[in-house]
């Protein structure tokens, strides 16, 4: 783990996840760049980032299974590793008929619901035309807000006119500063030192990593041979 | 400890008796009265499936006799377990499991008829406990169920019930089904069934000893932590899951059971699905097995055949590769003392998997058996059966028979309605229950 803000030098981990469909695709290039901007912008702040790189188009074999029956395979495997061991997250989509591609959300939507909470997550999206600019605030963003992650204030879309555009660094450096402030923050441990049993889990997820069962429950007590509380009381069936 | 009532043994003392009584001697015979230190088998989900090859799909008449025809394989091949599911909806024919199993048993001398599983949520525990009974007594024992959930939200409402409290619903259920057995009047009172006033479940269980409980479970560690806390036996279905699920929960339920009493971790019991497709070669098998799997319900259409026996304890292979792919399970959830495996389903025809049980009984499960016991920790015990429950309630006495008194017209004035219960006829309001 490393250090929350402060000025002693860390090294923070930064999976990088683009849904991009060929190689090099736009998507995977503007995750780069982004990912190079956390890097240079650490730098100055005297720390280090290591970017693991997570390109969704090598789990698409892995994909059906997936989606199917809820079997992840290797690589689908090793990227959730990553995500759970990241500080923080860029993720990539191309914009495919005026939605994030399925690619993107397919991945998403079979992680464990609890694996990105409190995780700081940069939205980036591409698309070939201006008119797909909100894909990434009104859609993606709510994707990660029911994942309860901590979406960055600033996502970045570029389009293809964009690429020719300054302003594009401009908005890279500022989402680029914005992920790595929260990466330092140390935000996402906190919650997860000391708030992670306000949140919903199943045995088993998180990745595999929630393996702690609490049994002072009314659900515990009734499996003990005890009794339920009466029809309308609290804590009826999961909290 | 779950309550002491009268006539009911303490869970922990019995055990003890029982894995005393039951552990395996080195070089015992493999099977004398029925007892195996592993118990094999098969269970279906009674699923009726177009067969993807010819192209069709068996009438409800034709599976149903074809299953009778599994489960008297399944005995005359060297099996030990035949399980069947319970479902209320179509493609499925399992709606009534003890009336199949009752002939079943009817029909065979040594099989033990199951539940894979019995529903603890839409059924009321009150039929269970006397349909369950009932089979205990036609089957002379050769009988025990596995209780599980059901996870077809449809389904609830057709019985009065609501998915959304479905574990509630279990945990609830099951306390009252495990009190019905025990004690010859009960007074009850729960949220989610109409109270008992001096009620009685009739038969009485066979013996007066409850048929054994299997609870079946994925991933829920309330199921698994109240198998531990009764004693109960625990299945992992293992086979939609990658092994790291059935470990876990396998794991906490061993733990737990220790923790209840029972024994030690190890001598929890634990149960394992299965799944396999065996032929002379594995490409053979693969070939054979193919497009079965890719049109299965449930998985089909999804990972490929490769990608599934990887992930899943799928063997689809030679019989020396089954052998070795369910040898492994012992080294992630210990040793074990029920494997059933899937043969019948995705529309594979009775031929099919009449051979299948020939492959599975003939070849697989006799090396399974040498194998298994030769790695064996000696202090696990064996897998239950009514001989070796009786033999754990009452040693070498006779166990009871329950004799009841005339018919008074009604069960709740009175003390127990059998003739044996003398303390219990001088209340007037029965018998204590705690």
């Amino acid at each position: 783990m490393t250090d929350p803000a402060s000025s002693s030098p860390a090294t923070y981990r930064l999976a990088v996840v683009n849904a991009g469909i060929s190689d090099p695709s736009s998507t995977k290039l503007l995750a780069d760049r982004i990912a190079n901007a956390v890097g240079d912008i650490a730098a100055e702040r005297g720390h280090r980032v290591r970017v693991h790189s997570i390109d969704l188009r090598e789990l698409l074999p892995e994909l059906p299974a997936a989606l199917s029956s809820g079997l992840l395979g290797e690589r689908f495997a090793a990227a959730v590793d990553a995500l759970r061991g990241a500080d923080g997250v860029i993720a990539g989509a191309p914009v495919y008929k005026a939605a994030p591609s399925a690619l993107f959300s397919s991945f998403f939507q079979v992680l464990d619901n609890d694996l990105l909470i409190a995780k700081p997550i940069l939205l980036a999206a591409t698309a070939g035309t201006a008119r797909h600019a909100l894909v990434a605030d009104e859609q993606m963003r709510s994707l990660f807000a029911y994942l309860r992650s901590l979406s960055v204030p600033t996502s970045v879309f570029a389009s293809t006119e964009d690429w020719q555009d300054k302003a594009l660094k401009g908005r890279i450096d500022r989402a680029a500063f914005e992920l790595l402030l929260l990466m330092e923050s140390g935000f996402e441990r906190e919650v997860r030192d000391s708030g992670w049993r306000r949140y919903q889990h199943e045995y088993g997820s998180a990745g595999g990593s929630e393996l702690s069962i609490d049994l002072d429950t009314d659900l515990m007590r009734l499996a003990t041979g005890g009794a339920l509380r009466p029809e309308g009381s609290i804590d009826d069936a999961d909290d | 400890m779950p309550p002491s009532a009268a006539g009911m043994i303490d869970p922990a003392a019995a055990f003890h008796v029982y894995a005393n009584a039951c552990t395996t001697r080195p070089g015992a015979p493999v099977q004398s009265e029925g007892v195996v230190p592993m118990q094999f088998g098969v269970f279906s989900v009674s699923d009726i499936t177009r067969d993807p090859v010819s192209g069709v799909t068996p009438s409800e008449a034709e599976r149903i006799s074809d299953i009778v025809q599994i489960a008297l394989k399944a005995e005359e091949v060297g099996l030990d377990v035949f399980a069947i599911g319970e479902h209320h909806n179509p493609p499925f024919f399992s709606s009534s499991p003890t009336t199949l199993l009752a002939h079943i048993a009817a029909l065979t001398k040594r099989l033990i008829v199951t539940t894979s599983t019995t529903l603890i949520t839409t059924n009321d525990p009150v039929r269970i406990a006397e349909e369950y009974a009932m089979l205990q007594h036609l089957s002379k024992g050769r009988m025990d169920l596995m209780l599980g959930r059901g996870n077809t939200a449809p389904v609830y409402p057709w019985f009065g019930q609501d998915i959304r409290q479905g574990l509630p619903l279990a945990l609830e259920h099951y306390n009252l089904l495990h009190r019905l057995w025990r004690e010859d009047v009960v007074d009850w009172e729960g949220r989610f069934r109409t109270p008992l006033q001096g009620f009685t479940s009739t038969p009485r269980p066979l013996d007066d000893v409850p048929p054994f409980v299997w609870h079946g479970s994925i991933r829920t560690p309330e199921i698994a932590e109240q198998a531990a806390y009764y004693g109960d036996g625990f299945f992992a279905n293992h086979i939609f899951w990658p092994k790291e699920h059935t470990q876990r929960m396998v794991g906490f339920y061993r733990e737990r059971f220790e923790h209840y009493g029972h024994g030690t971790a190890k001598q929890a019991i634990v149960g394992l699905g299965g799944q396999a497709y065996i032929a002379k070669t594995s490409q053979d098998a693969r070939r054979e097995f193919r497009p079965y799997f890719d049109e299965a319900p449930v998985y089909g259409h999804g990972p490929s055949l490769e990608e599934f026996t990887q992930m899943t304890p799928l063997a689809v292979g030679s019989p020396q590769e089954v052998i070795d792919k369910t040898l492994g399970f012992r080294e992630y959830v210990g040793d074990y003392q029920r494997q059933l495996f899937l043969v019948d389903h995705a529309g594979l025809p009775l031929p099919r998997v009449l051979d299948q049980l020939e492959l599975l009984g003939g070849e697989v499960v006799p090396v399974l058996r040498r194998e298994l016991e030769a790695r064996r920790d000696p202090e696990v015990p064996d897998a239950p059966t009514h001989a070796s429950l009786v033999k754990a309630k009452y040693g070498d006495a006779e166990p009871r028979q329950p004799r009841p008194n005339a018919n008074r017209g009604d069960n709740v004035t009175g003390g127990s309605p059998y003739q044996d219960s003398v303390a219990a006829a001088a209340s007037p309001f029965g018998e204590e229950l705690d």
